[in-house]
């Protein structure tokens, strides 16, 4: 902790304590600090309100029943389909994303010139797909998934019914796996970094290759990041619902999906559809509390998980530097 | 025995090498075929190449042997390699139906001084016109009906309306929190403050959006006592919400990357906290402010679920009270009633590539910024 020595010989804490005739610094102080407490609040608010009113709605038989199509009616509907799906969407994008995601950072970190142009703009890329809106990855599922390669994957095997041209798991999750690749590529990345560059050079020394080193070093001690990334892209995909508007989701389907070419149901869509669709607001509202409770429950033991193991993660980090 | 080096002395290391090269180009790979096919959906509208006008000329059947080729391939509005596989019978076909649905129009409509119109020109698209059964020029979006329009001015206002609101609500609450965290707070309140603000930043879309349309709506009319309870404003405080976060940790990002000596040099010479952060930290970080406020707009401007649940109605209008229906709005929501290769579905994705366009100038403008700053404030450490 810095410490500043004043005239007097006094130490100066770091913490900031204004002085009492110094009513601007005061004010600001305040205020700012009041800004940042305005966010806390919203963010209890928000969480507080959803817990005590969704408690009461949720039950072990909503959460294990399959709903008929009249999903409105609190004494018999159900999201077990919607957990399905999302989970299902979820693993499968996970699946697609992990892979891609952790080599480009391996060759990030690990390869790349640090000054080259090639490298700022895989980076640029990288950062600008981040913040491409999700619709647009809608937009482009269906463009590029379902209307090209879904299109072409059925005059190729000659389906005798579109089978890859129109919605379904496997387009959904591809979808979200674009979107989600920044997030894991960056997570990674910050994780191999964290690696100290003695651990390399040990293994360099004692004769191993680049590749050698790469995955039996460096990849074990990144292993908690990599994970922050998985964890952090399923949490953030998860919650997504513009993406599969177009290419995967339905709004309602009788049975559990049994492949990759079939429609699904989804937590967030589900929500949307209740709080827009449903015939009367106030009977609906026992069960969008209780399912946007599902979803949160969902998203925020991820999160948090993901939220701890960085804290560690970037404490080594300050730690290196 | 010769030593063999680089590649021919590990083969098999070497293609990895070469394969991890190959797989870390995804991400340029894949916004190149994002922009590649969004734009290549809305191809026709840039070109001008569809006519969606209500009444068509029509050629008897009798006369195809009278029209050349390639005039009754445009005539029937097929691709070339569609026109090549059908035989005359299929093509004969094609323009009886032309004609039955031309003969199909109600009288009232083909009268319509509109329905040789070809809407989706650009001019119909930006300006205003004189529709039938208005007294004066109008932008208007309805794409559904006889005679579909499609003025995008309405929906860059509908956009625009909740983002502004957004933005403002949003900012100075960010950035003021940045500064608390970053320059005024001791480090326990950080370590509170950055994980809360992490898990605001988990909540999905569609969450924020539910909240604010059960709760956040009913508390902000009882506030401020509008006519309309689902409008722009409240839309736009619950992207404000969602915006928060991207903004508080770009900003306290750069306010943090501010070298210490700058602080510690202030506080030496009898500055209290306060006016170093404000008179040294703030202006030397005030780039990275800025970027953050842009990346901000960025994401506020594609935010689609929020906008969707809360405002859907298209009006034309300025006023944050009333209703607006935003790019991602009119994309989610009728998408899927659009015909796959239709007028209205090239329009969609025309709007798409546009939202691509925007939200890629901003985050280009936001990371040169960043990047600039982060070499300026290292350089001099």
């Amino acid at each position: 902790m810095t410490r500043l020595r004043a005239m007097n010989g006094q130490t100066v804490s770091r913490h900031f304590r204004a002085d009492r005739r110094d009513v601007g610094s005061h004010f600001f102080t305040v205020l700012t600090g009041l800004a940042t407490l305005f966010i806390l609040c919203i963010l209890g608010v928000i969480l507080i309100n959803i817990t005590w009113n969704g408690w009461r709605g949720l039950s072990w038989r909503f959460i294990t029943t399959i709903p008929t199509k009249d999903f409105f009616d609190i004494s018999t509907t159900g999201v077990l389909p919607m957990i399905v799906g999302t989970t299902i969407r979820v693993f499968v994008m996970t699946f697609f994303v992990l892979p891609v995601g952790v080599i480009t950072a391996i060759y990030l970190t690990e390869y790349a010139p640090v000054r080259s142009p090639l490298t700022r703009i895989i980076r640029g890329a990288v950062n600008n797909l981040a913040g491409v809106p999700s619709i647009v990855f809608g937009l482009f599922g269906l463009g590029f998934f379902i209307n090209f390669i879904g299109h072409h994957m059925d005059t190729i095997l000659r389906s005798a019914e579109p089978t890859w041209s129109h919605p379904s798991i496997l387009w959904a999750s591809l979808t979200l796996a674009v979107m989600t690749l920044p997030v894991v590529i960056v997570a990674t990345e910050e994780s191999l970094r964290t690696i100290p560059p003695g651990l390399r050079e040990a293994s360099l020394a004692l004769g191993a290759t680049k590749l050698e080193t790469i995955i039996k070093v460096v990849l074990p001690q990144a292993l908690p990041g990599i994970m922050t990334g998985g964890i952090l892209a399923v949490s953030r995909a998860a919650g997504e619902v513009a993406p599969i508007l177009f290419t995967g989701v339905a709004y309602y389907m009788a049975d559990l999906p049994k492949n990759l070419t079939d429609q699904f149901m989804d937590l967030g869509y589900h929500v949307f559809v209740l709080s827009t669709q449903s015939p009367n607001i106030e009977q609906t509202r026992p069960i969008l509390y209780a399912t946007v409770i599902v979803l949160l429950a969902l998203t925020f033991a991820l999160n948090v998980t993901a939220v701890l193991i960085r804290a560690r993660i970037r404490k080594r980090l300050r730690a290196l530097s | 025995m010769g030593v063999h080096r680089g590649h021919r002395a590990r083969p098999l290391e070497w293609l990895a090498e070469k394969l991890i090269f190959l797989v870390s180009l995804s991400a340029i790979v894949v916004t190149m075929l994002i922009f590649l096919f969004v734009a290549r959906e809305a191809m026709p509208v840039f070109l001008g190449q569809m006519n969606s006008a209500l009444v068509l000329p029509t050629i008897p059947v009798e006369e195809i042997d009278k029209v050349n080729p390639e005039e009754l391939r445009r005539y029937l509005g097929l691709t070339k390699k569609q026109f090549a596989e059908m035989d005359r019978d299929t093509l004969k076909t094609l323009m009886e139906v032309r004609i039955e649905a031309q003969a199909e129009i109600p009288t009232q409509f083909r009268e319509d001084k509109d329905a040789r119109i070809n809407t989706t020109e650009w001019r119909y698209l930006l300006k205003p016109h004189q529709w039938t059964g208005y007294d004066r020029p109008v932008y208007i979006w309805q794409p559904i009906g006889w005679i579909k329009k499609y003025n995008i001015v309405p929906l860059i206002i509908g956009s625009l309306k909740p983002t502004i609101v957004g933005l403002l609500f949003a900012t100075p609450l960010a950035i003021g929190a940045a500064i608390y965290v970053s320059q005024l707070a001791g480090d326990r309140t950080r370590e509170l403050v950055k994980p809360a603000i992490e898990l605001l930043s988990g909540i999905p879309s569609v969450v924020i959006g539910f909240f604010a349309l059960l709760v956040m709506a009913s508390v902000l009319q009882a506030l401020f006592r509008y006519e309309v309870r689902l409008n722009a404003f409240v839309a736009g405080i619950a992207l404000g919400i969602a915006v928060i976060p991207i903004v508080f940790s770009i900003s306290e990002d750069a306010l943090t990357s501010v070298p210490r000596s700058y602080t510690q040099a202030a506080l030496a010479l009898g500055a209290s906290r306060w006016q170093t952060a404000y008179q040294i930290v703030l202006p030397a970080a005030l780039p990275g402010v800025f970027a953050a406020v842009v990346l901000g707009f960025g994401r506020a401007i594609g935010e689609t679920m929020i906008v969707l649940m809360i405002c859907s109605a298209s009006v034309m209008s300025w006023n944050i009270f009333e209703s607006a229906r935003g790019i991602t709005t009119t994309i989610a929501a009728e998408m899927a009633e659009a015909v796959t290769g239709g007028h209205h579905y090239r329009i969609l994705f025309m709007l798409g590539a546009l939202l691509f366009a925007v939200t890629f100038l901003s985050n280009l403008t936001g990371d040169i910024i960043i990047h600039r700053l982060k070499t300026k404030l290292e350089g001099k450490k």
